[in-house]
């Protein structure tokens, strides 16, 4: 079947709700009181019965936090978001699940609703799902299946209990605890998030999947993602998100850190569809998160590949730092606004090994009132020798009270090295829009249709099974952008 | 005095000015003419450490007098000029008229110069301004130049800033462009210790069109930042910002381009190309070209390229016979040829060849 | 006369040529024919001393030398001109400038005078007319902006230009149409003598209709696995590529 008589089919069942994540889950929770103090940070360690060392350096991070400064130079706009108003810790109440049958149904039935069936037998095949639901993991599936490869996928919080001496050696050494405002902020109350370990030589099985879900009202979301490739082993790790429809601003503040080591690949994709916000730009999620990757080892390989369409305000820059000898990193993005949402995005390469190389292809697609920014630093050190970059970002712009920017920054201190940069604006050309409406399109297939062209590139890089979904998602998200 | 700005701040994020900081100027002291400044048999206006020498100055019958500066600009450097600034040149063309060539010469050999100049031309006026900034020693000169273009008009503006290796040349170029008009400009940035020349462009009426053009030369521990702003503000207009960087031993060159489109700037053309080849372990070359753009039927973009000579064209030159050394420098030639293409009026263009030449030969 | 001896050579660790033994006697031109990835173009860039093409076994002779230890202009001197598949672009290069440039670099490492500014031009005018180019051509800066066939062209003008002792046409005639073609073959043509030999490296027999080889040889999986006369291309072109490497 084409793309276009799906992304039509697609427009026209949800023609009705544009946001069909939007529905808010009932079930019993316990939330922390209000605000934010040493005092919550140590309730959210000791709700987690975490060790000694995880306390104390959640507490530095907490002191560096308030040091700190929201940083003001990405092009966005927002309320001042007042830190003491919002609530740091929220989870189903009751003792935690031992399996998934002990898993609240109402639970079970949400994540059925959003299209992940959380049993096994119900699963998308080959594909192990942690779900995480506000600050807690309810459940992962296929964990068993895993374990006999070696490979450990489970909560970062039982993560801390069943294996320290990994969480402890990796934990906030790929992205430092004070690197930045909100990566201080995450590491201070970081609740739970997916933990990954990939042994020596080892090809993981099956994909790994996390869907993070946002439910209670008022919370901040701090999930902690660590994913470590030993030597050899290589991984491929896909996160999905959604919240509810809700007037009022949420937010979201999470780390991802990766770490390859000698000719480990990881690669880690992202569908990102948090509740954008209405079309007058009331509510949304803000979406401040820190993905990092490090090459370590020689011939390592960290590739990301984000297709951004949800959040009120996406904050985010999913960077490689190439140590090893002839690493790789890549960064494949789609970042897609509407009505008014605000994306700043983009990556940093830091090319620190020789023979180290790049890739950046960003596609940014600005519709109605929306404002999306691509920034991305490309920098190469001296001893960088032999380095090479490619990057290529275009930007889409449909109607013309939106905006497009771009600012790349690109920094070479080594002669040796190749850096090639290629940037472009443009609009979807009538003649374009025209041969597919002689066609027999609607205006509205015809933008869907057009814009899955001008994603392709980064599209392909996602595993299929989620392409499929992105390509619809690209399509509702542009519902009334046209005529 | 206005503050320096610091690296703090966005806008200055590649150039560093705590050396200049570390230093006081007196204002600039008399000096005399020195011999060998340039003279391409075209009318020409002379300043020496700042101050208008009439008696090595032609005649002009649309030069007037200066007059005072009254502003507080947003940008530091164009601040700090303003409250110093005490002679400059005003050039007003009227309408229609073509003025032909004008060669301004400025001199300095020590303290800090802010000169103001201004350049206006009227409706269909046309005009060739070559401006050549040489000197000795140490010193700080902060030029800031002003021209207003009406509907028609076209200037033609290159810029030979070949100041002493010691010295600081900041300097600030804004230009209003109506409808139907073109402001073309080129810069050849050769000396200075620190340098840095900052275009803000604003094509303000239909079909107006720019073109920012540079090539940047850097040897030594140079530093040199080309930074330019082009607004579109009305609909059809054109603007191209080109610069070429060729940066040996420790030499860094900046280019940080942006064009930015507001709502009604609609089929603007917009393009930005920065090309550097660093020829040296220690160079570095640092490059940021933005894109801001608020109009939906646009047609925008940029490429940017910093690395070595091409190797595959080495190859072909050396396989037709061409020792490797030869093969090299033709194509750096090659690269800084391209960038002069813009400099049309044979006198200029004969003029900056000769510059690129001495400054091969020194290399 | 070149003689190519058991030559071996590599990209990074692929093996690419695989000990290819072939002589080409002066006066004589040879045709390499082959399947896409048989080592051709490999072969044409390790004989003119490209970098990045490892020689691990074997040697080139020519003319009596060893030629694999020259740098890529000594063997210009030496008379070899490798036409390329995809000229280089170089974009503020003269065309004129240029083959100046590289002839009197090719005069000067034989010993003989150099040409001045004018007698070049009178040169390469005549050279031009023969091949029925605009003198356009020498103004333009090298193959920037110019058409496949022009490209193409513009490789036969330095040939004709630089006499070589040995010219490799690396699939030539690729993308050209049928007057292109014919204008390459006059040009490789006008050449023959018998000091002049040539390599012609084509993947399709076309071009061999109107340069009529000596001898063809097939090139597969980086070792020659036939040879024959001019009739062996026409075979090849009815019978294609399989089976060959058993051979």
């Amino acid at each position: 079947m084409s793309a276009s008589i799906e992304t039509r089919d697609t427009v026209e069942a949800l023609a009705a709700d544009k946001y069909k994540y939007g529905f808010t889950t009932d079930i019993a929770m316990e939330e922390f009181p209000k605000g934010l103090n040493e005092d919550i940070v140590r309730l959210i360690s000791a709700k987690k019965n975490e060790p000694e060392w995880l306390l104390a350096w959640r507490l530095k991070a907490f002191t560096l936090w308030q040091k700190l400064e929201e940083p003001v130079w990405a092009h966005i706009k927002h309320p001042p978001i007042v830190y003491n108003e919002l609530y740091y810790y929220a989870a189903p109440s009751g003792p935690a699940p031992k399996s998934l049958d002990e898993v609240d149904p109402e639970l079970l039935n949400m994540y059925e609703k959003l299209g992940i069936p959380l049993s096994e037998r119900a699963a998308l095949a080959g594909v192990a799902v942690d779900a995480v639901f506000d600050s807690v993991s309810v459940a992962t599936t296929f964990r068993e299946t895993l374990a006999k490869s070696g490979v450990i996928f489970c909560p970062i919080s039982e993560a801390v209990r069943e294996h320290p001496e990994l969480v402890r050696k990796y934990l906030g050494s790929v992205v430092p605890i004070g690197d930045n405002f909100f990566a201080a902020l995450n590491s201070a109350v970081f609740s739970d998030g997916s933990f990954v370990y990939i042994p020596k030589g080892v090809r993981c099985p099956m994909e790994l999947s996390t869907y993070f879900r946002i439910n209670a009202r008022n919370t901040g979301q701090f999930e902690r993602t660590l994913i470590i490739a030993e030597e050899g082993a290589s991984v491929s790790y896909l996160e999905g998100c959604t919240a509810p429809q809700r007037d009022e601003n949420q937010l979201h503040a999470a780390v991802v850190e990766l770490v390859a080591l000698d000719d480990a690949k990881i690669k880690y994709s992202t569908v990102q569809n948090w509740y954008p916000g209405d079309a007058d730009g009331k509510g949304g999620i803000y979406n401040f998160v820190t993905k990092r990757g490090a090459c370590r080892g020689r011939n390592s390989k960290i590739s990301w590949t984000q297709v951004e369409t949800g959040s009120a305000i996406t904050w985010k820059y999913p960077s490689c730092v190439l140590q090893g000898d002839g690493s790789v990193g890549e960064f494949y993005s789609v970042a897609l606004t509407h009505n008014h949402q605000q994306a700043d995005t983009g990556t940093k390469m830091i090319h620190i090994g020789k023979n180290t190389t790049s890739t950046i292809i960003s596609k940014g697609i600005s519709a109605g009132h929306s404002n999306n920014t691509y920034r991305g630093l490309v920098k190469i050190l001296p001893q960088a020798s032999g380095a090479r970059n490619y990057t290529q970002c275009d930007s889409l712009l449909i109607g013309d009270q939106c905006g497009a920017h771009t600012v790349p920054y690109i920094e070479s201190r080594n002669a040796s090295a190749k850096v090639e940069h290629e940037a472009t604006t443009s609009k979807i050309a009538e003649d374009q829009l025209f041969y597919c409406r002689s066609r027999g399109l609607s205006e509205e297939d015809a933008v869907g249709l057009i814009v899955n062209g001008f994603c392709k590139d980064v599209l392909k890089e996602l595993p299929m099974e989620f392409a499929v979904e992105a390509q619809k998602l690209l399509a509702v998200s542009l519902e009334g952008s046209v005529g | 005095m206005t503050a320096l700005p610091t690296q703090r701040l966005e806008s200055w994020r590649y150039t560093d000015l705590r050396a200049l900081n570390a230093m006081s100027f007196a204002e600039a002291p008399a000096a005399s003419l020195p011999d060998g400044l340039p003279d391409i048999g075209v009318p020409r206006l002379v300043f020496v450490n700042g101050r208008f020498d009439e008696a090595a100055s032609s005649a002009l019958p649309f030069a007037r007098n200066f007059a005072a500066v009254d502003e507080v600009s947003d940008l530091p450097l164009a601040r700090i000029n303003a409250e110093h600034a005490h002679d400059g040149v005003t050039l007003e063309i009227p309408d229609g008229v073509d003025a032909g060539v004008v060669l301004l010469v400025s001199y300095a050999n020590g303290g800090a110069l802010h000169p103001r100049h201004r350049v206006s031309l009227g409706a269909g006026a046309a005009l060739t301004l070559l401006e050549v900034v040489k000197g000795d020693g140490v010193y700080w000169h902060n030029p800031v130049t002003d021209i207003v273009l009406a509907q028609g008009a076209s200037l033609a503006h290159y810029r030979l800033q070949d100041e002493s290796q010691e010295a600081f040349h900041l300097a600030t170029i804004r230009a209003t462009v109506a409808a139907d008009a073109a402001y073309e400009s080129f810069t050849a940035v050769m000396g200075a210790k620190l340098s840095r020349a900052e275009f803000h462009v604003e094509l303000t009426g239909a079909k107006a069109h720019t073109h920012l053009n540079a090539a940047q030369l850097l040897g030594g521990s140079q530093h040199g930042d080309f930074t330019s702003v082009v607004r579109h503000k009305a609909p059809d207009c054109s603007s191209r910002q080109t610069v070429k960087s060729v940066l040996c031993d420790s030499a860094r060159g900046v280019f940080q381009g942006r064009i930015e489109v507001e709502r009604v700037a609609q089929k603007t053309d917009g393009y930005q190309m920065s090309q550097a080849l660093l020829l040296s372990p220690t160079a570095e070359m640092d490059i940021k070209p933005e894109l801001q753009i608020y109009a939906d039927d646009v047609k925008c973009s940029h490429g940017a390229t910093i690395g070595a000579l091409d190797e595959e064209q080495v190859f072909y030159l050396r396989s037709r016979g061409i020792p490797e050394d030869t093969a090299r420098s033709m194509l750096i030639r090659a690269f800084l040829t391209e960038a002069l293409e813009p400099v049309t009026h044979e006198g200029a263009h004969a003029l900056f060849e000769a510059a690129i030449e001495t400054w091969w030969a020194r290399k | 006369m070149l003689e190519i001896k058991n030559l071996s050579a590599r990209i990074g660790d692929k093996e690419i040529l695989r000990g290819v033994t072939l002589s080409v006697p002066d006066g004589e031109i040879h045709a390499i024919m082959g399947p896409n990835g048989a080592g051709k173009s490999t072969l044409s860039y390790v004989l003119s001393g490209r970098d990045g093409y490892e020689v691990t076994g074997g040697e080139a002779i020519y003319n009596g030398q060893d030629i694999l230890a020259l740098t890529p202009e000594a063997r210009a001197a030496a008379g070899i001109f490798l036409a390329f598949q995809y000229p280089v672009e170089l974009p503020g290069v003269g065309n004129a400038n240029f083959m100046r440039t590289a002839l009197n670099a090719v005069k000067r490492a034989r010993g003989e005078a150099e040409l001045d500014a004018v007698a070049f031009l009178k040169l390469a005018r005549a050279a031009l007319k023969k091949l029925s180019m605009q003198d356009d051509m020498l103004k333009r800066n090298v193959n920037v902006g110019f058409s496949g066939g022009e490209k193409k062209r513009n490789e036969v003008l330095q040939m004709a230009l630089l006499q070589p002792g040995l010219a490799i046409l690396d699939e030539t005639d690729s993308g050209l149409d049928i007057d292109a073609l014919k204008i390459v073959a006059e040009g490789v043509n006008a050449l023959r003598s018998e000091t002049f030999s040539a390599l012609v490296i084509t993947h399709y027999q076309r071009l061999l209709d109107y340069i009529v080889p000596d001898k063809v040889h097939v090139l597969a999986a980086g070792k020659i696995v036939r040879s024959g006369g001019p009739e062996l291309a026409l075979e090849l072109e009815a019978r294609g590529y399989a089976g060959l490497e058993a051979a």
